[in-house]
């Protein structure tokens, strides 16, 4: 019996490692290997034809200046649309969010519901809806010249704004349910507190529930700043080539200029930005747990 | 849906609800918070109620775009477009069998993290995070250029490949914030009252984890279903059937995409539904 406990013991301190081999051995070829060959791809020069692209490794950082002079209005583009996304999102969600935080009662699972469901139809399909709703012929557009808040020759569709407000609608629902956890921890006592010691409701909000409300605006601000600065469906489906973000260029110099070493380099100058965005928006919000 | 969000989904589904009641500051402010929280939760809606009204549309031209009339045909005829069906054929495939992959490995990691105290497991919980913060784009480019590096053809392979890379953190990230919380004495009961650690694991452990295993099976199915942008890098000709609605926005789009799209809803709606029930049940027993 004792010693089929020692052997147990001593059998389990190799247990876990041989649980987590399998995952890590496939993340470490499926993850991190690709992004040294996303590295290499971005040093090398190209040559060959479109049809038969050959890469040569030359330690050619000249991809990198190129990716930055050549798609600059991209770069710039695709992180203000996020940016702008990210704080609509932010001033959106947060009346929701706080609905469901505090007011919804034995509403707040049906509610959390409702929030969620849109999200079992396809991305892309969504994206199609908006097509048709902003389009030139729709009842949208004409509602808006009738109050004559559109000029008669306007379009919603194929604008920056199309585009920013598919962003926000796909990933708007990464805020709001950040934003809930956050304000569903918040102990109701402390309102009551705040208000017994005569704060009003607007001091009680940006004394009490405005911090305490912070890491759910970082999650919240980082799960749809990361997916939008990188997307280009909405762009794609809702803008025009006046609104194009550095992800249509990754994606069509990738598969249709197939000039590998070029979108290799932009996709890594937009993971960088990201990264350096990412560690300056928490040092900022003073929080170092992300997830 | 993208993967970086859906363990903030998982996290609101699974945090405790506590009741209460927020008495509100002036009466108009509330009426307008709650107006502005209403008017936000419809907004959310506006895009299904035009899917669900188009797929009833009678187009007239090959874009289901603009309302020209009302038919059930659509309805009836949901596999018009055999190219469409083999699509969404091909998508099941590949949501089952990278799920099922990604599974088994999201889950033994999931059990060890919860269960094991090992040297470097915060580093394993760090470098779990780490696929959901690269952008979909980024991802799906790295991933071309290491089949590219090594010459492999895309299609079915590396799209089954891709999936399971992004679906293993999150599943594993899933199952570990079920297993959380459980009383985990139950086992050393059951190994006290002379039980193997193989029957333990079978009749105590399993049985606790399973419900979470379900859950992040379903959404790593959803998930799989619904990838695009790291799809369209590595699928070469193939066609999934993201792939196949991109690919009509371009040429002609079928009233039965919204058809299809409807269905869907309404199934995973039904087994949420079910879902809920069942666990429901579970706690009453």
């Amino acid at each position: 019996m004792a010693g089929a406990a020692t052997s147990n013991r001593q059998r389990s301190k190799i247990a876990p490692y041989l649980m987590i081999l399998p995952a890590l051995a496939y993340l470490g070829i499926f993850f991190v290997v690709p992004f040294f060959s996303l590295a290499r791809t971005s040093l090398s020069s190209s040559g060959g034809s479109v049809y038969l692209p050959t890469l040569t490794f030359s330690w050619d950082f000249g991809n990198y200046l190129d990716a930055f002079s050549h798609f600059r209005d991209q770069i710039i583009r695709s992180f203000s649309y996020a940016l702008v996304a990210t704080l609509v999102c932010l001033l959106l969600a947060f009346p929701l969010a706080y609905v469901i935080a505090f007011k919804a009662g034995r509403y707040k699972n049906l509610i959390l519901g409702l929030v969620i469901l849109p999200f079992f139809v396809t991305f892309l399909i969504r994206t199609i809806a908006w097509k048709t709703i902003l389009a030139d012929d729709g009842w949208v557009v004409s509602a808006l010249n009738a109050i004559g808040l559109l000029p008669s020759e306007g379009r919603l569709l194929s604008t920056s704004w199309a585009v920013i407000g598919g962003l926000i609608y796909n990933w708007i629902i990464f805020m709001i349910l950040p934003l809930y956890v956050s304000l569903e921890k918040i102990d109701p006592r402390l309102l009551e507190a705040s208000k017994d010691l005569y704060s009003t409701a607007p001091r009680s909000f940006r004394k009490v529930i405005l911090p305490l409300s912070m890491p759910g605006v970082l999650a919240g601000s980082m799960l749809v700043f990361i997916p939008a600065s990188g997307d280009f469906i909405n762009a794609d489906y809702l803008g025009s080539t006046q609104t194009t973000m550095i992800g249509n260029v990754i994606q069509k110099q990738f598969l249709v200029v197939k000039d590998y070493p070029a979108a290799a380099a932009l996709s890594l100058v937009l993971m960088a930005i990201i990264l350096v965005g990412v560690l300056l928006y928490t040092r900022a919000l003073g929080t170092e747990d992300l997830v | 849906m993208t993967s970086q969000g859906l363990p903030a989904v998982i996290e609101a589904v699974e945090a405790p609800r506590t009741p209460k009641t927020v008495r509100g500051g002036r009466k108009w402010g509330d009426v307008l918070l709650r107006i502005v929280a209403g008017l936000v939760l419809l907004y959310l809606f506006v895009p299904i109620f035009v899917i669900i009204l188009f797929s009833f549309n009678h187009p007239a031209g090959k874009f289901n775009y603009s309302w020209q009339g009302f038919t059930l045909d659509n309805w009836a005829h949901p596999f018009k477009y055999p190219a469409l069906t083999e699509a969404l054929k091909l998508s099941l495939n590949v949501a089952a069998v990278s799920t099922a992959i990604a599974l088994v490995l999201g889950t033994l990691v999931a059990i060890a993290l919860v269960r094991q105290r090992f040297r470097g497991s915060k580093a394993v919980d760090t470098f779990l995070v780490l696929p959901l913060t690269a952008p979909e784009v980024v991802m799906g480019a790295a991933l071309l250029t290491l089949f590219l590096d090594f010459n492999w053809a895309a299609g079915y392979t590396t799209i089954v490949v891709a999936h399971i890379a992004f679906e293993i953190s999150f599943i594993a990230m899933t199952v570990r914030a079920r297993m959380r919380g459980f009383d985990w004495t139950l086992e050393d009961a059951s190994m006290d009252l002379g039980a193997s650690p193989t029957r333990t694991f079978f009749k105590v452990t399993l049985p606790l984890i399973v419900p979470g295993i379900v859950a992040a099976a379903m959404l790593s199915f959803a998930l799989s279903l619904d990838d695009f942008i790291i799809t369209y890098f590595v699928s070469g000709s193939t066609v999934t059937y993201p792939l196949y609605v991109n690919a009509a926005v371009k040429a002609a789009v079928p009233p039965q995409i919204n058809v299809l799209a409807t269905a869907i809803l309404v199934i995973s709606l039904v087994l949420l539904g079910v879902g809920t029930l069942y666990r429901r049940k579970r706690i009453e027993a």
